[in-house]
This record gives structure tokens, sequence and C-alpha cells, in this order.
């Protein structure tokens, strides 16, 4: 600790002018002192001798000349055994642990440990002598899931290190010295199965980055099979209020083919969180048999907690996530909203009246966007295993428009986008994602050309539909309107996903393909339907057979019997296959 | 430290600034003017000089006149008394009543942890169909009724108040129209609601710095009811008048705006009032209806965008009506399962049909020929809007539910529907023959 003192000369908001004597950093965490209570905060600028402070809690009462006490460490998360399943606010204080000390509220200044005081069976995997180097093992306890492994902080870097002692396989406390190392100097650390890093820098602790190249199956068709996420890929979901940004998410945290979750609910509203906190206990994960709540973290600076330590949180929750990617997991970040941690940033920068840039936004955000997914990757660690950090974020545009600077930024950046339209949701079309203007540059789980053929539909449909606007139905020509219906089709019974129906909220790989290669003889047939009605009669019928399907439990009785009427149906009328899809079947 | 500072050295819009030492941010101060005496509180400091925005507004203040700081932020009076009583936003008294500056307590505190809170589970009923039957209200939902100004939000803010069964009724007004301040007061007290109501009001005339803290003050005593276990309600009419408080207090401080003329913070601004709905486990609850006024009828407009992204839905008024396209409770599905089993099945399957009925009106308005699924279509929809849009009905949800099974009777055949076939079966209205 530094004894570094400062006081306070001026206060704006939650930015705090602070003259110093001495030496301090960027990015360091200080203190302010006001009455008995300290005030966290972190120095964002130094200009000769006032440093400018953004201050993680309400800065009433703060009065120039109080005390700060600067601590010459960056802003930094406790990493170590005992993470999963907690509740977290931005800068890692447990939420339930604060509750039952300080009641229904909030209260400033409350700074609790953020790894919980347990013991863990630990078993040592070196010996006395070993050599050892950053992110190397030195032992491993069992957190629920996973076999956790107990590392070589990821500072170590200068020196070749020794193990000088090892403590035996037993149970210790996390905070209990398991290790001294020493290096060539004599120069000794004593180990622990906690350590800090800090947030705004990445761990690089690997071998390699590699390509993102095996998909991230979120068992949502629409996501799967035409705008899949890759493992180690990013994506963003922007979208007006109320399209249905968190309820994807929530729907892809529950889902999503990986090892641990981190749900980093940023600036929005609180309720959410408890939703995901009340039910995820309940649910089970059905790759592990467990309660979804043990692969899960849960970061929770909600739009009323403050904003500087919402600009933390999302630093916060993709440290723990680069954390998990050292022991050889996949982990999923879903940060929600992005757009509220842009503005945090927005807010600082205008305090410290810096030249804005759009939409009064700091000319740096791209930057920081960029920055913030850069963090996510496929990586190949020393011991030659692969792991992986994906990252979602969702995207709250102004007026629900994407040409804002935020969104814009953002799609520079990511590998996928799942754009949500209002249109879609008022006509609750779920998910709303507008599927022919968002992209992903990751290949999904579904050969990709039948795939394009099917895309290719999508937007022919749409052509016929707007066309139909204006000459009706009565101007367009039969085998245009089976274009318009087989596009419908594909959207009704593909595309939209009823995420509260309980067979139909997941859709495994196995079946995603088995749909789809019927769904795709119906699109790629030539039919014997000789006017409107009868297509729309046709397609009518087909349409509420697949839906049916869609809600009955994978290979059961009652999935075989509708597979059957569908194909019947499908014989009915049936003529030719269209030359270019027969290929690619 | 009750020292009085006598050289005011600026004077920019609402805001003063006087050199001082040991003054605290957040802090209040009484400024005295040859004309009276008027609150203000530290808005930023810097070395020693400190800079206050005056609630009276810095009209007529003179750099001669005296400062007093009283060495606590704002506080509101919080016992039984406040019941029917009414306030401004600096919670002076506007009635006849006595000043009350017993058991104070903080304005604009802490939110309440993430993890104490709990699912919303109750309904409350406001005997609108279009709310109880398509977008039910939930005891502690943030709500707003995006309008057009114009519209008559503050009369259904009003209606439901009354009908709602809650403890208490706290009504924060904002740049209100003084003939619907009266308005509310009249109504509240001919239905005997007065006794259980609290109002603080700041209207069109009063100065702009308290229409800034109209929503802090009600908020504040609202939670600390909750707290003690009481349902209350908070009415907040109309929010968009805050929000230009607040953009004229941001212009007067020199900020720069994030999009016309708003500040960055608008949205952490609105969420931190909105945030404090709750429903506290063991305790009350506190649920929030606001009216948001939307300039231009533009719903991208910052505070109406601004105020989407925060709460749990809105209601749309539109022609003396709620829309049932873009009215949203996104707390429904919480309550909705346990009213009565058709309900959420009628609720989707009527607002289908009316949806195709719009389709079908279109159709017809571009001369398109219109076929006998589109007669029925259109009257559907007109006895739609006449029995269950319109905000003169006012029946329980039962009612409604039934109301709306013969609606459909009345246009279509059963299989027309598209609602399944068991509770077409238990429901379809029996035709006398
Ligand atoms: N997949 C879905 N199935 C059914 N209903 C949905 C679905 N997605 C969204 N909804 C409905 O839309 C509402 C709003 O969705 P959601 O909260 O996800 O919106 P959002 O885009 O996150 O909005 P905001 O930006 O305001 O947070 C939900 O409460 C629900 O009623
Ligand atoms: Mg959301």
């Amino acid at each position: 600790m530094n004894n570094m003192k400062g006081r306070v000369t001026g206060v704006n908001g939650n930015m705090v002018n602070v003259a110093f004597e001495g030496s301090i950093s960027k990015n360091e965490v200080g203190y302010i002192h006001v009455g008995d209570t300290r005030l966290k905060s972190e120095v964002i600028r130094i200009n000769s001798s006032v440093a400018s402070l953004q201050v993680f809690e309400s800065t009433t009462d703060v009065s120039v000349g109080d005390k700060v006490e600067f601590t010459s460490e960056m802003l930094s998360v406790e990493l170590g055994p005992g993470l999963l399943k907690q509740i977290y606010d931005g800068l890692q204080n447990p939420l339930p642990e604060l509750a039952s000390q300080c009641g229904f509220f909030l209260q400033r200044g409350v700074y609790l440990d953020p790894i919980p005081n347990l013991d863990w069976e630990f078993t040592p995997a070196v010996k006395v002598g070993d050599s050892v180097a950053a992110g190397d093992t030195i032992g491993t306890v069992p957190e629920g899931l996973f076999t956790h492994q107990i590392m070589v902080p990821f500072n170590i870097v200068r020196g070749d290190w020794k193990v000088k002692k090892i403590v035996e396989k037993g149970t210790y406390n996390v905070r209990a010295n398991v290790a001294t190392i020493e290096n060539q100097d004599g120069e000794t650390k004593e180990l622990s199965m906690v350590f800090s890093w800090p947030v705004k820098v990445p761990i690089n602790c690997y071998e390699e980055r590699l390509r993102p190249d095996e998909p991230l199956v979120m068992k949502i068709r629409i996501i799967d099979t035409f705008l899949p996420v890759a493992k180690g890929g990013t994506f963003c979901v922007p979208g007006p209020f109320g399209a249905g940004k968190t309820v994807l998410q929530h729907m892809e945290s529950k889902n999503a083919d990986v090892d641990v979750v981190i749900i980093a609910a940023c600036g929005e509203r609180a309720g959410e969180v408890v939703e995901v906190l009340k039910e995820f206990p309940e649910l089970t994960d059905p790759k592990t048999g467990k309660s979804l709540m043990e692969r899960t973290i849960i970061i929770c600076n909600t739009s009323s907690m403050p904003v500087a330590a919402r600009e933390a949180s999302v630093y916060t929750a993709v440290t723990m996530a680069e954390y998990y990617r050292q022991m050889g997991l996949n982990v999923l970040l879903l940060a929600d909203s992005t757009s509220r941690w842009a503005q945090a940033m927005r807010e600082m920068s205008g305090r410290l009246e810096e030249i804005p840039g759009e939409e009064a936004f700091p000319a740096y955000l791209e930057t920081r966007i960029a920055e913030f997914y850069e963090r996510a990757g496929k990586v190949r660690l020393k011991d030659g295993r692969t792991a992986s950090v994906t990252i979602g974020g969702t995207v709250s545009p102004a007026g629900g428009n994407f040409e804002e600077p935020v969104t814009q930024a953002t799609l520079k950046v990511v590998g996928a986008f799942h754009g949500l339209s209002r249109e879609r949701s008022d006509a609750r079309k779920y998910p709303a994602i507008n599927s022919l203007e968002s992209w992903s540059k990751y290949s999904g789980v579904i050969d990709d050309k039948m795939v394009e053929y099917a895309r290719a539909l999508l937007f022919r449909g749409t052509e016929v539909n707007q066309m139909m606007k204006v000459v009706g139905e009565e101007g367009t020509s039969v085998d245009d309107y089976i274009v318009y219906q087989k596009s419908e089709l594909l959207d009704a019974v593909y595309l939209q996903q009823n995420s509260f129906d309980p067979v139909d909220a997941s859709v495994i790989v196995e079946r995603q393909k088995y749909s789809f290669n019927l769904l795709f003889k119906v699109l790629a047939s030539n039919f014997d339907l000789k006017d409107k009605k009868s297509v729309r009669k046709y397609f009518n019928e087909i349409r509420q057979k697949f839906l049916d399907w869609n809600n009955v439990e994978f290979k059961s009785e009652r999935f075989k019997q509708i597979e059957s009427e569908i194909n019947a149906q499908f014989d009915n009328n049936f003529v030719s296959f269209d030359e270019k899809a027969e290929k690619l079947m | 430290m009750q020292k009085v500072y006598t050289k005011i050295e600026s004077i920019v819009g609402n805001v003063i600034s006087v050199r001082a030492k040991g003054v605290k941010n957040g802090e209040l101060a009484i400024v005295t003017t040859a004309t009276g005496e008027s609150y203000a509180n530290v808005i930023k400091l810097q070395d020693d000089l400190v800079s206050l925005q005056v609630f009276a507004g810095a009209a007529g203040i003179s750099t001669g006149d005296k400062v007093r700081f009283l060495s606590h932020s704002m506080k509101v009076s919080y016992s039984d008394d406040l019941l029917g009583r009414i306030f401004t936003g600096s919670g002076v008294p506007r009635d006849k009543g006595p000043n009350l500056d017993e058991n104070m307590i903080d304005i604009g505190g802490p939110s309440v942890n993430p993890a104490k809170r709990i699912i919303p589970r109750n309904m409350i009923r406001t005997g609108i169909p279009m709310i109880d039957v398509f977008n039910t209200l939930v005891e502690s939902q943030k709500l707003p009724i995006f309008s057009v100004s114009g519209e008559p939000y503050n009369q259904l803010l009003a209606r439901i108040a009354m009908q709602a069964e809650v403890d208490l009724i706290i009504l924060g007004g904002m740049g209100l129209k003084y003939d619907d301040y009266l308005y509310f007061k009249d109504t509240l007290e001919k239905s005997g609601a007065m006794s259980r109501t609290i109002m603080f009001i700041h209207t069109a005339s009063d100065p702009t710095v308290e229409c800034m803290l109209v929503p802090d003050m009600a908020l504040a005593v609202a939670e600390k009811f909750a707290i003690d276990g009481k349902k209350v309600l908070v009415l907040l009419t109309d929010m968009t008048n805050f929000a230009d408080a607040m953009k004229e207090m941001a212009i007067t401080m020199d900020q720069v705006p994030s999009n016309r003329g708003y500040p960055g913070d608008l949205y952490s601004s609105l969420a931190s009032r909105y945030e404090k709905a709750v429903d506290f486990e063991g305790a009350g609850s506190l649920t929030i209806l606001a009216a948001t006024t939307m300039p231009g009828d533009d719903v991208t407009h910052p505070v109406p965008d601004n105020t989407g992204y925060i709460t749990e839905g809105q209601y749309y008024l539109k022609g003396g009506r709620i829309e049932p396209f873009g009215s949203l409770s996104r707390l429904k599905q919480q309550v909705n399962k346990d009213t009565r089993d058709d309900h959420r099945a009628l609720m989707d399957g009527m607002i289908k049909l009316y949806a195709s009925y719009k389709e079908s009106l279109e159709k017809k308005s571009m001369g398109f020929q219109m076929t006998e699924w589109d007669d029925k279509l259109l009257k559907y929809g007109q006895l739609f809007e006449s029995k269950m849009m319109d905000l003169s009905v006012n029946i329980p949800l039962e009612e409604a539910l039934d109301l709306g099974w013969e609606i459909l009777s009345e246009c279509f055949e059963p299989n027309e529907t598209g609602l399944k076939s068991d509770l077409i079966i238990a429901r379809w209205p029996k035709k006398d023959a």
C-alpha cells in the first residue's frame, strides 16, 4: 500500500480533482475519505499536480480539502476459486453478502472480499525445485463442475522462478499460503489460491491466438443456421427498445454450448437480473445435469447504480472470462447493454471537458469498443489445449437508428451482426432478428450453399411482398405468389422460434439439420398448384403441420407421425425439384 | 457551520457561485434576497468557488444577497401528517396546512440492492380492458403513458389511481397546467381518495429548478412508505417537462449536449428515478405510472426513446384510446397465467385478429377487393374498437374476457379464431336457438 496522499480541490458530478505530490499512475485506485467512509475512485487523467478521479460512488458530501489516499494499484479484480455462481456489482462487490450486511439498499463505501473466504481441497501439481512461469498450474481444486487450476499469477514475468515450497494435498483456506516461489536473485513470492489482475489489461498468457472456426451452438435456429456465432468470436445485437435483445441474450445464456457463461448486466433494469437470479438455480443444464447457476457468473451494475462502476463492469466481466479461459474452458460473455457502457464513457468525457465527437461521444469511443471485443478469442494454451472467450453485446441505439456511433463502431469489429427490427417485434415475430440485414462471417451447422439458397428465397419473397402491396394480390403471378408463400413458410416455421415453448425454446443441431432438410425439400420444389387460392390453402396447411412439428419432442411417436403427414402432403402436389437446389441436396 | 456569505461572484441562468470553505457537494443553502428566501443546493466545487442551483430561480438575485449553508443535503419530511397534503417541488406547503419539518429524510438516496429484489407477482386491476386484458399492470412496475400533448393522459392517470387497489397515491406534477392541477385535486377530493394522497406539484409557472426536484421528493416519500408496508402508486406527470428542465440546467452549466440539446446523462437520470419502483420482500411496494408527452408525436425523440429503454413497457395513448400496437407491459406474463385459463390465449388471439383487421382496412382503403373474410374482420375490428378499446369502458377483467368471447362469436366461426379447441369448447358462447 502506497502512502501517497492528496487533497480534493474540486467536485463535478462523479469527477473529483485531487492535488497530489510525488508520483501516481493513470488508472490507479484512490480512496476519497468522507468522514468515516472511503469512496473508491480511479485516476483517469493527470495534469501536472492535479489528478482527475472518476468516483465509483455518489459524491454527495465530498468537500474541498478531503483527504485522498492512493493505492498504487490499478483497478483490479480478485481471481480464484469461488467466482462461479456469484453475483457481483461492477467492481466485484458480492451483492448477496452486501445485502445481508446492509439490507435493502446499497451502501456506499462498503467493499467486501470478492472471493468468498472458503476452504478448498487443494491438490498440488508441482514439486519443490520445479521451474514455473506465469499461468503455470501449481495445483488444483474442484470447483463445482470444473477442476479449477490454481495458477502462478500472470504478472510474474521477469526472471526464472522455481518452487521453493508447496503444501501437501489437503484442505486450505482460499487465502492461505499454498506455495512459495523464488527467482535467481533470491526474491520470493508467497502464493495463495487468489490473486488480483488489473481489469483493463488483457490476460494473454497463452501460446497463440487461433481463428474462431468452430460454431458456438446457441440452439436457436436463426442463429445457428443463418447467422452463426463461433467459439472465440464476437457478435452484437442492436435493436430498438422492446425488440427482444434481453430475452434473446437470456436464451443464449441458457442454451449456449460453452463451459462458463458470464452475464454482464450493464446499465439496464435490475428486474431483469432478478429473473436470471431466481430462474437459473431452478433450471438444469442438460449438458451437466446440474443447475445452470453452477456455470454462471453475474456482473450486475444496473441503470441506477453508479455510472463509473458501470464503465468498469464490462472490464470486470471480461477479465473473469479470460481467467477461466486460462483453464482450458470455453467462456461466453454476454453484455447488456454496451451502449450504457459507452454512455458512461461519454459522461466522464464531458466532465473532463474533452473535445466531443459525434453525438458527444469521445473521440476514443471506437478504439475502446475495438479493444474490448479484441479480448475475445480462441487460443492455444501453453499446454496445447484450446480454449475460448466469445463476446456478445447488445447495442441500444438512440431512436432505434443503427446509423449512430456505438452501433457503427461495433459493426466494424464484430464477426456477426444480429440486428433486431421494430417491425418484426411489433408483429411478434420472435426472435425479431432481421435476417436480410444481418450477417455473420462465421460458418454454421448447415451446408453454406443450402443456407444461401434459402436466403435468396427470403430476399425474393420480400420483393414479391413489396410488389404485392402496390399491385395487390390480383396483380401478382401464381409463380411469384408461390415464392412469397415459401419465404413466409421459412420465416414462420424456421426463423421464428417460440422462446416460451418448452420444446421449441431450444433446438439441438441434429434437429435443426433434420428439420431444415425437410423444409428445404418444400422450398426447392415446383408444385402443381394452379391458382392463388390453392397455393394459399396448401401453404397454410403445411405451415400448420411444421409448427405442430416444432412443438413436439424430437423423434417421439408424434414427431414421426407429423413428419409423415408433411411428407404425404408434399408428395400430393410435388412436380419436380428446382435444378439448382437439386444439386445441393 | 452556519456561516453566512454575502458576496455572490457570478449569476448564470439559475446558477450562482460564492467563495466559501468547507462546503460539501450537494449541501443545501438558503439564499435570502430582497423579495424572499429560496433554497439552493451545491452542484459543483472548484477550490473555494461553490456553484449552487437556486430552486426559486436566480431572477432578481443581487450580488450582495446572503447565502447561508445548512450543513446537510436536500431532505423531505416523512410522517403520516403528509397524507392529504400538497407541497411544491421543494417541499413547501401549497395548501393552507402547516410547514412540516419533523423526521427529515434524504432524497435521491441509494438504489435497492438487486439481490434484494423479487419477481413481481401481483396484478393491479384498473377496470380498463386494454390494460387488464392486453397489457396487465403489475405491482412494482414502472410504466409510462406515451402520448401527444392534448390527449387525456392526466384523466387516464387519475382514473387508474382511483380504481387501483393501493394504499397510497403520490402525485408528482411537473410543469403541470394549473387547470390540470385543479382537476387532479377535485377528482381526488370528490372520490374521497384525497386522504390517502400526497402531492408534490410544480406548475408551469413555477421555477424550473423545482421541477427537477419533484420526482426525487415524491419517490423518497413513496419509498419510505413502501418500506413501512404500504402499497404505493406514484404518478409522475409529465416526465418530458422534467427532462426539459434538466436540459435547461445542463446548458446553463455549459455541458456538451448529446442529442437534440439533452445532456449525455439523460438516460442515467431518468433511470435512477424509474428504478425506484420495487416490491420489497416482506414489506410494501412502489409502482410508477408516468406521463411522457412525445414532442411532434415522435417516439424516437430523446425523452420517449430513453424512457422506453428504461421502463417495463409503455401504454400508447392515441386518439383517446390505448393502442394495442406499440403498447406493451413487459411484466404481464408474470401475472396473466394465474388470472383465468383463457386470459393469455384470448389476449394473443384477439390481437392477431385485430392486426388482420388493420390489414383488411388498408386493403380496403387502397381499393382492393374485399373477400368474405375481409368483411368478417372489418366487423370484428369495429366491435373491438367500440367495446374494448374505448376508454369509457370500465369493467372487471373477467367481464372483459367474457365480452371478448362474445365479440368473437358475433363475428367468426370458432375455427377461424386460431384459438385452441379445448378453450373453444369451454368458453364459446352458446347461441340461443
Ligand atoms: N423471443 C421472444 N418471445 C416472446 N416474447 C418476446 C421475445 N422477445 C421479446 N419478447 C417480448 O418483448 C418484450 C421486450 O423484450 P426485451 O426486454 O428483450 O427487449 P429489449 O430489446 O431488451 O428492450 P430494452 O432495450 O428496452 O431493454 C419482452 O418482455 C417480451 O414480452
Ligand atoms: Mg433489454
